[in-house]
């Protein structure tokens, strides 16, 4: 088979993975949008107070699918000797990580689209004004956050670790990022902090394309931090790779 | 095809100040079992993993199948099944399901079904992998080494944790495969393993071969004979390159002060007393 048949048959075997196992596939996709649901519906939230909401879930969705899920599997599967195996076998590295990735890619997409379709028949929020983009901020989320998870399961010592060591990054940022209310709202020092930090730049970028309208030109400085972050993660992501 | 299956000279390998391969030689021939015998920290493994391609070696020539591992070349790897000592799969995946993703990795490789009861895990196709006993995940090791239908095996210590029944049973699987033709490269620190499955057994220690041959005539340098006899209903045993001188000094000692020597035994060695002589000195 050529590597990209063998990146594909890996996919398939990643989302047949995935979802037999229900708890964990019933918490990565429903914890989000039960976020959206819960936050809008008991705080009867504004139209005005939608419009930071639904891209900050869709953010925090991208973060979630794929910076917490990849140095969360990348460490069992590290642990477990299941990274070692592959890297015995013909299977290409870009292959193996191809249908690895593309599984919490697949993840992304699909929550990042129920948080839309959410948003429109709940809560009449009108369609996206800027689809182009809402898919370049979801895409470039997805491989900022997918780089970053592969450098961040270096840092983690062993599986048990893995949630602790995750959601000690992914909590604070969640809530210095303006996923649930408005950044306006918080101390100078943390949204300084936020800004340095990719997941507020996402949502700003997602929010033009979901709620302002306001395309890919007017978010440049949104993209070079992004892509600033992308690069880190790339270089250390491959440099401090570990098999075993 | 032409030329050994692993040909090694000169390798090293230190991991900074120490030095676990200090140099060592030996060649595979196509179509051997061929044991990597030694005590636990001699440099088995690490020797092994540079064959596989795992560890880049400090110095030294080695070549698979007339690769150099260190390239990690698929060609190269879609010739070679692995079973490491501790590697994990998918717990969620079937038996069934893994032997079937595996397969697709190599470009002839052997009916999943077939190698599922080459390995005896007939019967548990579909049991996930997180259900099997720890007997059953070792067989699931071999056979997802196995379903590429590789010409060269790796198994660093097979049966290692096996009750009797499954050693004998892993043994069968073995022999199994090298009267397929397999080369196979054991590693093992049970001496009842190398000698009853490698053609041809290496004796590693401290990062340094010091014995090399078929077990039935693996005889170092020194010590060819043991000698033994019961005297005054206790058992003495001397291990000697002269048994003759020996005999000579027992018996005529014997004669003179009236005694029998019971029991009287000239032998050679077994690989066991050999191996325990030569991995045993630093602790004298």
């Amino acid at each position: 088979m050529s590597g990209l048949a063998l990146a594909w048959a890996q996919f398939r075997f990643e989302r047949r993975m995935f979802w037999r196992n229900p708890s964990a596939a019933f918490f990565n996709f429903t914890l989000p949008l039960l976020f959206l649901v819960l936050i809008a519906s008991v705080f009867g939230a504004d139209r005005k107070e939608l419009d930071v909401l639904v891209p900050g879930i869709a953010g925090m969705a991208v973060m979630a699918t794929t910076f917490t899920a990849l140095a969360f599997n990348l460490t069992f599967l590290r642990e477990q000797g299941i990274l070692k195996r592959v890297h015995g076998t013909p299977m290409p590295t870009a292959s193996y990580f191809g249908g690895f990735i593309g599984s919490a890619v697949a993840n992304a997409v699909v929550q990042v689209a129920l948080v839309l379709l959410i948003g429109h028949f709940a809560y009449d929020l009108p369609w996206p004004p800027d689809w182009p983009a809402l898919v370049v901020f979801t895409l470039l989320g997805v491989v900022c956050f997918g780089a970053l998870g592969v450098a961040f399961s270096h840092a983690i010592p062993n599986f048990d670790a893995a949630a602790a060591y995750t959601n000690a990054v992914f909590l604070p940022a969640v809530f210095i990022s303006g996923v649930f209310y408005s950044t306006d709202k918080l101390p100078a020092v943390l949204t300084g902090i936020a800004q340095a930090l990719p997941l507020k730049h996402v949502i700003d970028g997602l929010s033009g394309g979901i709620v302002t309208g306001h395309g890919i030109g007017d978010h440049l400085s949104a993209l070079g931090v992004i892509l600033a972050w992308t690069a880190v993660g790339l270089v250390l992501a491959v440099r401090k790779f570990r098999w075993a | 095809m032409s030329g050994s299956a692993i040909e090694v000279s000169g390798l090293r390998k230190s991991y900074g100040a120490n030095e676990a391969v200090r140099g060592i030689a030996f060649t595979v021939e196509r179509g051997e079992v061929f044991g990597l015998l030694g005590p636990n920290g001699a440099g088995k493994t690490t020797t092994v993993e540079i064959l596989e391609g795992y560890r880049r070696r400090s110095g030294g020539d080695v070549r698979v199948l007339g690769h150099d591992p260190e390239r990690r070349e698929r060609s190269l790897r879609e010739r070679v099944g692995i079973v490491l000592q501790s590697s994990g799969m998918y717990p969620r995946a079937t038996v069934r399901e893994a032997l079937e993703h595996f397969a697709k990795l190599y470009p002839r490789p052997r009916d999943p079904r077939e190698t599922i009861a080459l390995v005896g895990l007939d019967g548990k196709e579909d049991a996930r992998v997180r259900e099997l006993s720890g007997g059953q995940l070792r067989r699931l090791d071999l056979a997802l080494a196995l379903v590429g239908d590789p010409e060269l095996i790796f198994l660093d210590e097979p049966t290692t944790g096996f009750d009797p029944a499954a050693r004998r049973a892993a043994w069968e699987t073995i022999r199994a495969l090298r009267e397929l033709g397999k080369t196979i490269l054991l590693t093992t620190h049970y001496l009842d393993e190398a000698q009853s499955l490698a053609d041809r057994v290496a004796i590693l220690k401290d990062g340094l071969i010091v014995a090399e041959g078929a077990p039935t005539e693996l005889v170092p340098e020194r010590s060819r004979y043991s000698v033994s006899y019961v005297l005054r209903g206790e058992r003495f045993e001397h291990v000697t390159d002269d048994p003759t001188t020996l005999l000579n000094e027992l018996t005529t000692g014997a004669l003179a002060r009236g005694e029998r020597l019971e029991d009287l035994r000239v032998g050679r060695p077994s690989l066991e007393e050999i191996y325990l002589e030569l991995t045993a000195e630093e602790a004298q």
